[in-house]
Formats: structure tokens, sequence, C-alpha cells
């Protein structure tokens, strides 16, 4: 039963992963915008549902009590909207203008989440985040499955939004920008602002991943937020397959029980003066392997179907 | 003597796709011979795998009796071929000097600020203002400068693609002035152009090359009559014709 | 306000204008932004660390302290080694990798996120060796004597400042005027046609990282002689890195060090204002200005 119940916990925070994945793969996969501040906009997200919805405390300004729901809105709301303004600013430039400046956002919201304590809790974080099924909470496994159920509905229904989404025209126009912008062009299509609405979908839905996690956890602290997490998400999305759903879905278990059974394995093996240290190897292993990945199956275990990326492949051949 | 020979030369961007489905020529020292035919049959992708800026699946090309297929083009350079490009020529953010020192470099250090001297005094345009950013010629100049680059080496083969590509007609006649000047000077020469009157008026030799392959290989001369050359164009291999 | 931020400022923007050298010419000549540029300051400093350890043992006499600086004749020994150490190291990750990606033709977004997760590897790889505990080049403490003006520095900070500059004026006459800068410039422009003036191209990169790595050893072991060395210390700088190379136009070596320098001083009066616990946004406030108001920098050329 403790195991099953472990099982439940693990998969739930897979499936948050898996929803940042998503969000990625609408970014990165359909329209190759390449995102380094992932953590900064899972960590809006879950900040901002955690503001809406706690109780109200005398140490911080928020505490407005909302119910659940209206916490993922605003997040989703703030997500689009930073994306909109980080995408205002780059999308015209270089690729790498995006790649540096989400780095930096990540950078400053972190800073944000630890020194703006009346707003955010500071260092130590918001506790008391409202939690989904809390009344069930004596009962571990109840109240894991019925979160796991919560989070595999949203996995679901932004799996089938998405695909639905890329069928459309709005899809296939995003792809034909990502491939021939100037083609794109020339049929009379914006590609600055479809990589916008892409870059603000995909934004958003990491900050509803981010206030999925935060009230299945019940507690936010900006130590959740670390680059570690944007370095954990592209290895699972490139694992996984950029610009393939199921294979985001994919690459979020699979990168996530390699990260908790090498944890696991660490905790067992190394004494625990060393176990900090030890686990810096688990870094290594990811980036390795995202660097491997890269250099010999670029489309990673489940390609994209259409066509593959070509920021995968050869370059043109007028290039 | 031979100074560039092409044997049966297989290229393209992908192997699936040759472009250049075979090719095979001699050109003596001295001469110059013009490369054309119709949109898409491969000619810059024959004269860029020549000068290796294009990967060659088959077929070999000799330089000065050496065997240069395949090598990079800054080993092309000092085996004495010059190649100069369509577009983006010139490295319009260094100054004029610098371009030109940049290909003196291949030089013995003596020979460098005599040759650089040698180019000035050949197109005196550019002497006007060496220090200028090449970025600041004009379109003729540019081609000069490009050439005057390739040309200071004393390549044994100079190679152009297309040198009078979107100029206005006076600068074509500028373009083509100069090269019939190089091509005095000995300098075997090598062009492709869609600028087909001036490609004739200039070289002894003309190539037609239709869908990757040699249609026609003979005298520039007799294919100034345009009917000739334009049926060549549309396919029909010259022994065909009436 | 406290005039002595002007030191502070010129010594935090010395190295991050040093660092930001290699960060900019790698960024003009191999065509993308290499988020391992800052791990190359951290190892740099690390594996100097590690040589003058070892010198320091090997050859006893080289332990007197050279007056009037806090360190020994070792260190500068064992930066040579670490420079080296730190070059060998970039070229290798270019042939295992970046290499490897050019040849296939892989975009230059691609070749970014290698060196992402490299960079995630190489931090992670310093922490696994040399724990997280910060490590620290001499523990003598130096008197700061006052310059005038109100202002104070330690001998070690002045000789910083004085080697930047050293450096980064040597480095751009080298640049400007000799035909290995001629070549680099011009594969900067573009990489096919330097092929064709007959440049080698593989040795202009080569070149690249070597003075790019070298600058990162010798900034991250400023940094670490004058603070401290941590593995993250190259990850945390990573961002004023970024923003001084941008700010000074991608592909400008004094671009770069003025950039650093502005950085570097307006970190220094902003702490003042708004407190050190926000340092780390002072660099993308102001990469945001320069994206919003210059994105081509202040020495680099519009559209380039």
């Amino acid at each position: 039963m403790e195991l099953l119940a472990y099982c439940a916990f693990f998969l739930t925070i897979a499936m948050t992963y898996a929803i940042i994945c998503l969000g990625l793969n609408v970014q990165w996969g359909q329209t190759g915008l390449f995102n380094v501040g992932i953590a900064g906009f899972v960590g809006l997200g879950g900040y901002i549902s955690a503001i809406l919805t706690t109780p109200e405390a005398a140490e911080r300004i928020g505490g407005f009590g909302l119910p659940i729901a209206a916490g993922w809105a605003g997040a989703m709301l703030g997500g689009a909207v930073l994306s909109l303004a980080v995408g205002l600013l780059t999308l015209r430039m270089r690729s790498d203008y995006l790649a540096i400046t989400t780095f930096g956002i990540a950078v400053a919201l972190q800073l944000v989440f630890q020194n703006a304590e009346t707003l955010t809790g500071g260092a130590f974080g918001m506790a008391f985040v409202p939690r989904p099924f809390a009344g069930f909470q004596g009962n571990a496994f109840a109240f894991n499955l019925a979160n796991l159920a919560v989070t595999c509905a949203v996995v679901l229904a932004l799996y089938l939004l998405l695909e639905h989404l890329l069928r459309s025209p709005w899809g296939r126009t995003l792809r034909a920008v990502r491939e021939d912008e100037v083609a794109a062009q020339a049929l009379g299509k914006n590609p600055a602002s479809l990589r916008l609405q892409a870059f603000a979908l995909g934004g958003a839905i990491m900050a509803l991943a981010g206030a999925v996690q935060a009230h299945f956890i019940g507690f936010i602290a900006p130590g959740n937020f670390l680059p570690m997490m944007t370095f954990q998400v592209w290895a699972m999305l490139i694992v996984g397959g950029s610009g393939n759903n199921r294979g985001a879905i994919l690459g979020a278990v699979l990168v996530w029980a390699i990260w908790a059974l090498s944890g696991a394995l660490i905790a067992e093996v190394f004494p625990a003066d060393q176990q900090a240290r030890a686990a810096s190897l688990q870094i290594v292993v990811i980036g390795v392997m995202l660097c491997l990945i890269l250099l010999w199956r670029p489309q990673g275990i489940l390609p994209e179907i259409r066509s593959v990326s070509r920021h995968l492949g050869r370059r043109h051949k007028d290039q | 003597m031979t100074v560039l020979t092409v044997q049966d030369l297989r290229a393209g961007y992908d192997r699936d796709l040759a472009i250049v489905k075979g090719v095979s020529f001699g050109v003596p020292a001295g001469q110059s011979l013009s490369i054309l035919g119709p949109n898409g049959a491969g000619k810059s992708t024959l004269i860029k795998a020549m000068a290796g800026l294009v990967p060659c699946f088959g077929g070999a090309v000799h330089l000065t009796g050496q065997d240069v297929t395949g090598l990079a083009p800054h080993h092309l350079i000092r085996r004495g071929l010059g190649f100069v490009p369509q577009t983006e020529n010139i490295f319009t953010r260094l100054t004029i000097r610098e371009n030109l020192q940049i290909a003196a470099q291949l030089l013995a250090r003596p020979r460098r600020e005599e040759r650089i001297e040698a180019m000035f005094t050949m197109f005196p345009d550019l002497a006007a203002r060496p220090r200028s950013l090449a970025g600041a010629l004009s379109g003729g100049q540019r081609q000069m400068l490009a050439a005057a680059r390739a040309l200071l080496t004393e390549p044994s083969v100079l190679i152009l693609d297309e040198p009078s590509a979107g100029l206005s007609p006076k600068l074509v006649g500028q373009v083509f002035d100069t090269l019939r000047r190089i091509s005095a000077a000995g300098v075997t020469l090598l062009l492709v152009e869609q600028n087909v009157r001036a490609a004739l008026a200039l070289t002894e030799r003309t190539l037609v090359l239709v869908d990757g392959q040699v249609a026609h290989d003979g005298p520039s001369a007799p294919l100034a009559d345009g009917a000739l050359l334009g049926r060549l164009f549309l396919g029909h291999r010259a022994e065909a014709m009436p | 306000m406290n005039p002595q931020a002007i030191i502070d400022g010129l010594i935090a923007g010395s190295t991050i204008g040093l660092g930001a050298i290699g960060l900019t010419l790698t960024y003009s000549i191999l065509r993308f932004a290499n988020f391992t540029h800052g791990d190359f300051l951290a190892w740099g400093a690390y594996l100097s660390l590690s040589l003058m350890g070892l010198i320091g043992g090997l050859l006893a006499e080289l332990g007197v302290r050279l007056a009037p600086f806090s360190f020994t004749l070792a260190l500068p020994l064992a930066v040579v080694g670490g420079i080296a150490l730190t070059v060998l190291l970039a070229l290798a990750l270019d042939k295992l990798l970046f290499g490897r990606l050019r040849a296939r033709g892989a975009d230059a977004i691609i070749i970014v996120m290698a060196s992402f997760g490299a960079s995630m590897a190489l931090r992670s790889l310093l922490e696994f060796i040399y724990t997280a505990q910060p490590a620290y080049f001499t523990t003598a403490l130096q008197i700061a004597k006052p310059l005038g003006l109100g202002l104070r520095a330690t001998p070690d900070q002045l000789l910083v400042i004085g080697m930047t500059f050293v450096l980064v004026a040597v480095l751009h006459l080298i640049v400007t005027h000799s035909a290995m800068g001629r070549a680099m410039r011009a594969v900067s422009e573009n990489p096919a046609l330097a092929g064709v003036y007959g440049i080698d191209v593989a040795q202009i990169v080569r070149l690249t990282w070597i003075i790019g790595a070298g600058m990162a050893c010798i900034a991250g072991v400023m940094a670490g002689l004058l603070v401290q060395i941590r593995p993250y210390m190259g990850f945390d700088l990573l961002l004023p890195l970024f923003a001084a190379a941008i700010l000074g136009g991608i592909g400008s070596i004094p671009g770069a060090m003025i950039g650093g320098l502005i950085i570097g001083l307006a970190e220094a009066f902003a702490v003042q204002i708004v407190g050190a616990e926000w340092r780390a946004a002072i660099s993308f406030v102001i990469l945001v200005l320069v994206l919003m108001l210059r994105p081509q920098g202040l020495f680099g050329k519009a559209g380039g």
C-alpha cells in the first residue's frame, strides 16, 4: 500500500513535469523557440496561484483565499503576459537573444522569489497552499490517487487541446513558419505574431504546471525553481522527442524516473555527509545524456510525426 | 599543356541527388572558357564543386597534374585555383587593403606588398582609397576587388561565378573589359554566365551544360548565332541538329 | 553615495569584461551563444588552484610572498598552466561536441542547447570534485591603501585592474592590426568566403577558443583571488557576461570590456540603493534596456 501511494506520488510529480514539457513543446518543438528560463515561468505560475489561494497571512501581501481554479487561471494569465513581454522584446532578433533573455528572466524571478518577502515569503516560501482533496489527507493512498487523477486529467486535456490545435490551420501555419519563414511570409502569414502566440501559449502552460505542482505539494519555496529544473525539462523533451506531444509526456516520466531512481541509489550507496556531493553526479549524467542525444539521436525516442524539425536536421542546401 | 582536367565529375548537395552528373573536359593553359546553360543545369554547382564548396560524389579534378578532388577551398587556392563567388565575394567590413592583405598572406613575405601594389596598378579604382571599407564600393568596383583578390596569388586557373550578375549594363561592360585584360595577360579563365552574348564574345571556347551533363563543347564564335544555342539549351545535342 | 563603489565596480567590471571577451569572440566567429563560457571561468580558477597546490608542494622555495601582493610566485606559474588546461578543455569540448554539431550542419540554436547541457555537466562535475565549499588562493589579509578622493584599494585589486587593461589593449591591437586578427574578422563576417580567400577556418576556430578560454581562465583566477572560488562562480557570472557582450556589441573586444566595466560599476552603485541581494538583477535590467534601445550594442553595427 505504501509503495502504491509512493507510485501515485511519483507519477503525479512526473505528470506536472509532463505539463511543463507540453508547454515547452509548443515553444520549441512546434515553433523552434529556445527558452532557457523554464524554471522562472513555472515558478511564476506557482507563486501567483499560491498568492491568490492561500488564506490571509499577517506577514504577507496577498492571501486572497480564492478557489484553486482561480489560482490556476491566474497562473496561466501571468505566464502568458510574461511570455508576451519577453517575446515582444526578443522575437524579432537572433534566436539566441531569446535564450539569453529567458535565462535572465529566470535569474531575476528567482531573486524576486527569494527577496520580495512581503509577497513571496522569501527564502522560506509559503506554506498552507490549499491542496485539492485535502479531506483525504489522512489516507495517503487515496489522497495521492485523487491528485494523480486530477493531474492526469489536466495532462490529457492539454494533450487533446494541443493535438487539436496542431491539426488546425493555426498549427499548420506555425509549422510552415518554422520550416520556411520566407515562404510562409510570402503566403501572407505574419511569422512574428504567430511565434509570439505560440510562445505565450507555451508560457501559460508552464505557469499552469507550476500552479498544479504547488497545490499538490501544498508548499512553495524559491529552491524549487532553480536552473536545474529548466535543465531537467529540456532533457525530458529532447529524450522524449521534440515536436511530439506523446514524446514530451514519455520523456517527462522517463527522465523523472531516472532522476528519482538515481537519487535513491545515491541515498543508498553514499554516506550521509557525501550525498550532496554525489547528487551533483546525477546532473553530470543528465547533462552528458542531453549532449549525446543531440549528437546521435536528435529526434528523441518518439520523433515528430509529420516532418522532422528543420532545427535538428541538415541545413537548407543553399546555406 | 592542359592545366585543368575534369573527369566524369559527379557532385551535388545531397548524395542521392547529384546535380552534376558526370562532366568531363580539359582546359589548356591560357584558354578562356564559358560555361553556359539553362537555369538549373548545374553550372554553378559544377564550378563550386571544383572550388571545394560543394561535395563531389565521383570523378576527379586535376590541377596542373595534381589530384585536387574534394580539397577544401583554402587548400585549393594554395594549389593555384582561384575562385570568385557570385555574391558576397568580398569582406565588406574589412578595408580594401585588408581584403588584399588576406589573400597576400598566402605568398612569401617579400612578395606580399609587391603583389598588392601590382593589383592596385591593374585596378586604379581600388588604389584611390585603400583604407576605406570594401562595403563602400560600388557593385562594379566590388567585382574588381573580388577579381583582384583572386588574381593576387597568380592562380593557374581563375574561376568566376556570374561576374556580371546584378550589375547595370554599363558596369557589365566594365567587368567584361576587366576580364578581357585578365585573359589577355595569359590567365586561364573559366566563367559561368547568364549574360550569354558578352560571355561568348569574351571567351574562346564554350561548354554548354544541360541537366548536369555536357551538351556541347566547342569554339565560342559559332554559338554567337543565338538559334543554335537556343536549341542546345532546350536539350538537343549538337550532333542531332540538322 | 560611497565613492568606494567606483573601485568595487572597476574590479567586478574587469572580471566581467575579460570574461565577456571570450564570449563575444565565440559568438561572432562560431556564431552561437556559448552557455559553457561561465564554466570556463570556474574551471580555470579551480585548475589553477590545483596546480598552485602542486607547484607549492614541489618547490617550497616558491612559497615566499611576492610583496606587496598577497600570493606567492606559485600563483602566476599555476595560472600559466591553468590557462593551458582551460584551453585544452575548450578545444576538447569543441572537438567532441560543438564541432561535430557544426559539421552536421545543425542550427545554431541546437549548438546553444548543447552548450547549455554541457555547462550543467561541467559545473556539477566541479562540485563533485571540489565540493560546494568555497576555496581560496590565499588566506593572507591585505590592507586597502588610500588612493586619494576617499578611494581605497589593495595591491591585488590594483594589479587585477592594471592587468585587465594591458590584456585588453594587447588583444585589441592583435585583432585590428595582425594577419591573425584580419583572418578572425574575415571568418566572423563570412566563414565560407574566408575559405575561398585561403584562410584555414578550422585554425581560426581553434584560435578563438584559445583566446576565449585563456581570458576566461584569467578572469576566473582574478575573481577567485579577490573574492572566492566556488563551482557556481561561472554560472553566476553568465548573465553579466552576456549582458556585457551584448551591451558592447557582439564581436567587439573593447566593447566587451567597456560593457563589462559599465555593468560592474552599475552593480556597485545600484547595490548601495537597492541592496546587495538584488545584485544579479542589475545585469538583467541592463540587458533588457539594451535590447529595447540599442540591440546592436554600443559598438555593434545595425543588422550585424
